[in-house]
């Protein structure tokens, strides 16, 4: 049996038929076609399908797509205002924290959320942030620096 | 499979008694992943996490009330001083991300054998609270868990609440595992101090088909401990580490082997009944 649902993602209202057992992972790869969330491991293990819900993080390939109808889905097509990098982003790049790719989508949903909760965090806090978000690539430490350096910015923007 | 969502307890336990085969979902990081693996097929699936009632706690007197669905990150953020123990597991679960999702109610239902909220549970003696449309009724943890992955909860029922004491001195709880983050305990334990009873209570998790209490050794320390003081010989704490890696019934599994299980049972437990002496000594000083 299917179920007509909304879901809201990156603020746009999309109408989905699904099955109930989707997670929200599959469907927004799927029926929405919104490729940046990765499916690496489907046993949330990896966060390379790391989404916000209501600006919290959450491992989208182990949530039901229909507990997520009335909260605010945001993934990484999300974080950049058209063709301007977020911040995170541009450091990622400057900084190495990009070599595959992969698990990048993840890391920056991850690094959002947190810099939201904690503008200034130390780098232990970045790792335990991160620590559900694996890399093969980069070794996390050009991660790690993009998202400190990004806190810096900010914080100097504010003040 | 179709999929429930209530929005009030009522009608939770209405949806529970109707569908009593029906998949109970709240943070949904165990249950997700049986589902996503193959491993586990439900026709009907009640979300629960549109009941708010289920999501919050209270504290009467010098009991807490912690809802079946409160999150460990809310649990840490909000109950970090009056259930220290508890609070310094849940830190351990997972990563942030399963922390925000993560109920302290779906760990007690799994009644896995590696659960990390079980231990402070077990140790502080907590009470599950269980309900259906025929009423509600409490159980102790110890008899609540019976095996692994198995416990008292009844197909129509659901854990609406977990009653533990507010802290009655030092706390801790230690895990071992491979990695910081992101890992099923090897081992772990729980060391609870009530100072008013003069008592030590230690539950060992991930070291036998559920978590075991390790009765002779709180005994051994409860009996040798200067209550005035908060000082212990070093002969009896390291009696009271050997009783504890003695109490554990572990296996060899992938994780580790058993005699390391007990090895390191008895290292968490000198340390643990260590640091916490050292916080009463602080406190009586
Ligand atoms: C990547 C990852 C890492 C993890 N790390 C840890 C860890 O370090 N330590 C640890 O202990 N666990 C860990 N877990 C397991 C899991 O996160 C915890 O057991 C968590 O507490 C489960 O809560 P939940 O709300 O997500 O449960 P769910 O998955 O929603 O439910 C779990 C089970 O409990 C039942 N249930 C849920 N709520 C109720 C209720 N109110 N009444 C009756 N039955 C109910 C469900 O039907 C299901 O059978 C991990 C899981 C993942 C995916
Ligand atoms: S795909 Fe979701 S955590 Fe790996
Ligand atoms: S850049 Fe390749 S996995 Fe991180």
């Amino acid at each position: 049996m299917k179920y007509s649902t909304t879901l809201n993602v990156n603020g746009i209202d999309y109408p989905v038929e699904i099955e109930a057992e989707r997670s929200l992972l599959s469907v927004v790869r799927t029926e929405i076609g919104l490729t940046g969330p990765k499916e690496g491991c489907d046993d949330s293990e990896c966060g390379a399908c790391m989404m916000l819900l209501d600006g919290k993080a959450v491992n989208s390939c182990s949530y039901l797509a229909l507990q997520a109808q009335g909260h605010k889905i945001t993934t990484i097509e999300g974080l950049s205002e058209g063709d301007d990098l977020h911040p995170l982003q541009a450091n990622f790049l400057e900084q190495g924290g990009v070599q595959c790719g992969f698990c990048t989508p993840g890391m920056l949903i991850s690094a959002s959320a947190l810099l939201q909760a904690n503008p200034s965090p130390t780098e232990d806090e970045v790792r335990i942030a991160l620590s559900g978000n694996l890399c093969r690539c980069t070794g996390y430490d050009g991660i790690v620096k993009a998202v400190l350096i990004t806190a810096g910015e900010l914080a100097a923007q504010g003040a | 499979m179709t999929v429930l969502r209530p929005a009030t307890l009522a009608a939770a336990l209405a949806a529970r008694s109707e569908h009593p085969g029906a998949l109970l979902v709240a943070g949904g990081t165990d249950a997700m992943v049986a589902i996503n693996s193959g491993r586990l097929r439900a026709e009907v699936t009640v979300d629960l996490t549109g009941v708010g009632e289920l999501a919050s706690w209270s504290r009467s007197g010098s009991t807490i009330r912690i809802g079946s669905g409160l999150t460990y990150t809310r649990l840490i953020a909000e109950l970090g001083d009056l259930c220290p123990g508890l609070a310094m597991a849940s830190r351990t679960v997972g990563s942030p991300q399963i922390r925000n999702r993560g109920t302290v109610g779906g760990n007690v239902a799994t009644a896995s054998p590696a659960g990390d909220a079980l231990p402070p549970l077990v140790a502080a003696g907590a009470v599950i609270e269980l309900a259906s449309t025929d009423g509600v009724r409490r159980v102790p943890i110890g008899a609540f868990l019976v095996g692994p992955k198995r416990s008292l909860l009844a197909p129509n029922e659901l854990i609406t609440a977990i009653e533990l004491p507010v802290a009655r001195g030092p706390q801790q709880f230690s895990k071992v595992g491979p990695r910081n983050a992101m890992v099923i305990a090897v081992c772990s334990l729980a060391v609870d101090v009530d100072v008013a009873s003069r008592r030590v209570a230690v539950a060992i998790g991930s070291a036998g088909p559920t978590t075991l209490r390790a009765l002779e050794a709180e005994a051994v320390a409860s009996a040798a401990i200067d209550w005035t003081t908060g000082a212990l010989g070093d002969a009896d704490l390291a009696r009271f580490a050997a009783l504890v890696a003695q109490a554990a019934r572990p296996i060899d599994d992938v994780r580790g082997t058993a005699a390391y299980r007990r090895h390191a049972l008895a290292v968490l437990a000198r340390r643990s009944l260590g640091w916490s002496l050292e916080a009463l000594r602080r406190a009586v000083a």
